[in-house]
C-alpha cells in the first residue's frame, strides 16, 4: 500500500488546489474517466477545505487500491483539530457549525462510493473516502 | 493567479484561466465589484470554462459576486461550466440559485444584449 502513496500537507487555502490537482492526476493514472476524476477532485477539495476551516492544518493522503477484482482510489483527510461533537448531525444535509455552508460531508459522501469518519472532540477528525473504477 | 477582466462597452468579461485558490476568488469578487462601480457596467460575464472544480466555496463566491453586482443594478452571467463540473456540483448539492448561466461567452453576451436592448 505504501508504494504510490501521496501525502499532501494542508496548511492554507493554497494547498487545497494542490491536493485536488494531485488527486485528479492519480485518478487519471488509475484509469478513471475525466468525469469520475472531477468527482474525486471535488471531494478532495471539500475535505481539504474542512481541514483549513476547522482544524487549520492537517493532511490529505492519496492511495491506490487494488484487489483481484478491481482498482480504486482512497483519500484520507486527517487533522488534529477540535473534532466533531456529533458526527451523525454533521452528516445531515444543511448542518454547519461554521455558519458558512452545511453541505460538506453529506455532499462528499454522495460523490464517492465509500465513506468513513472517525472523530472525537479534542482528538481530531479522520475522513476516509473511496471510489472504485467501474 | 489574477483573473483578467476585459471591458467591452457596457459589459465586463472576467475569464478565469486556471484553478483558483480561495484567496484568488476573494480577490476576483473584490476586483469585479470595484470595476462595475468604476465603469458603471450594466452586465458582467464570468467565464469559468477553465475551472477544473467548482466546490462549495467557489459556488458560494460566484453567488456572492452576482448578488453584490445585482445590488448595483447590474446583471451577472456565469458561462462555460463544464459538463463534468456541473455533474459534480449536482452530486454535491450545490446550486448557483438565481444566478444566470449560459453555455459560453457568445451566449452570455447574447443574453446581456437582449436584457439591455431597450437601453440602447
Amino acid at each position: 500500500m505504501s508504494a504510490g502513496e501521496i501525502r499532501v500537507a494542508i496548511n492554507s487555502d493554497q494547498d487545497i488546489v494542490g491536493a485536488r490537482q494531485r488527486g485528479r492526476t492519480l485518478a487519471a493514472e488509475l484509469g478513471f474517466s475525466s468525469s469520475d476524476a472531477t468527482l474525486i477532485a471535488t471531494a478532495i477539495s471539500e475535505l481539504a477545505r474542512n481541514i483549513v476551516s476547522y482544524a487549520r492544518k492537517g493532511e490529505i493522503k492519496l492511495q491506490k487500491m487494488e484487489n483481484s477484482a478491481r482498482q480504486g482510489i482512497m483519500v484520507t483527510a486527517s487533522d488534529d483539530g477540535p473534532g466533531i461533537p456529533d458526527v451523525r448531525q454533521a452528516l445531515r444535509d444543511g448542518f454547519s457549525t461554521s455558519g458558512s455552508f452545511g453541505l460538506g460531508l453529506p455532499g462528499v459522501r454522495r460523490l464517492m462510493d465509500e465513506f468513513e469518519i472517525a472523530s472525537r472532540p479534542g482528538d481530531g477528525t479522520t475522513v476516509t473516502v473511496k471510489k472504485w473504477r467501474p | 493567479m489574477e483573473v483578467p477582466v476585459l471591458k467591452q462597452g457596457k459589459f465586463l468579461i472576467a475569464t478565469i484561466q486556471a484553478a483558483l485558490s480561495d484567496a484568488d476568488l476573494e480577490n476576483l469578487r473584490r476586483g469585479l465589484v470595484q470595476q462595475v462601480v468604476r465603469f458603471r457596467s450594466l452586465g458582467v460575464i464570468v467565464d469559468v470554462t477553465s475551472m477544473d472544480v467548482m466546490d462549495s466555496f467557489a459556488s458560494r463566491t460566484l453567488r456572492e459576486i452576482a448578488h453584490m453586482i445585482r445590488l448595483r443594478g447590474a446583471e451577472t452571467v456565469i458561462v462555460g461550466i463544464q459538463p463534468e463540473v456541473a455533474f459534480a456540483m449536482v452530486q454535491l448539492g450545490l446550486t448557483l440559485e438565481d444566478v444566470a448561466t449560459a453555455l459560453d461567452l457568445e451566449e452570455g453576451l447574447a443574453y446581456l444584449n437582449t436584457k439591455f436592448k431597450s437601453l440602447d
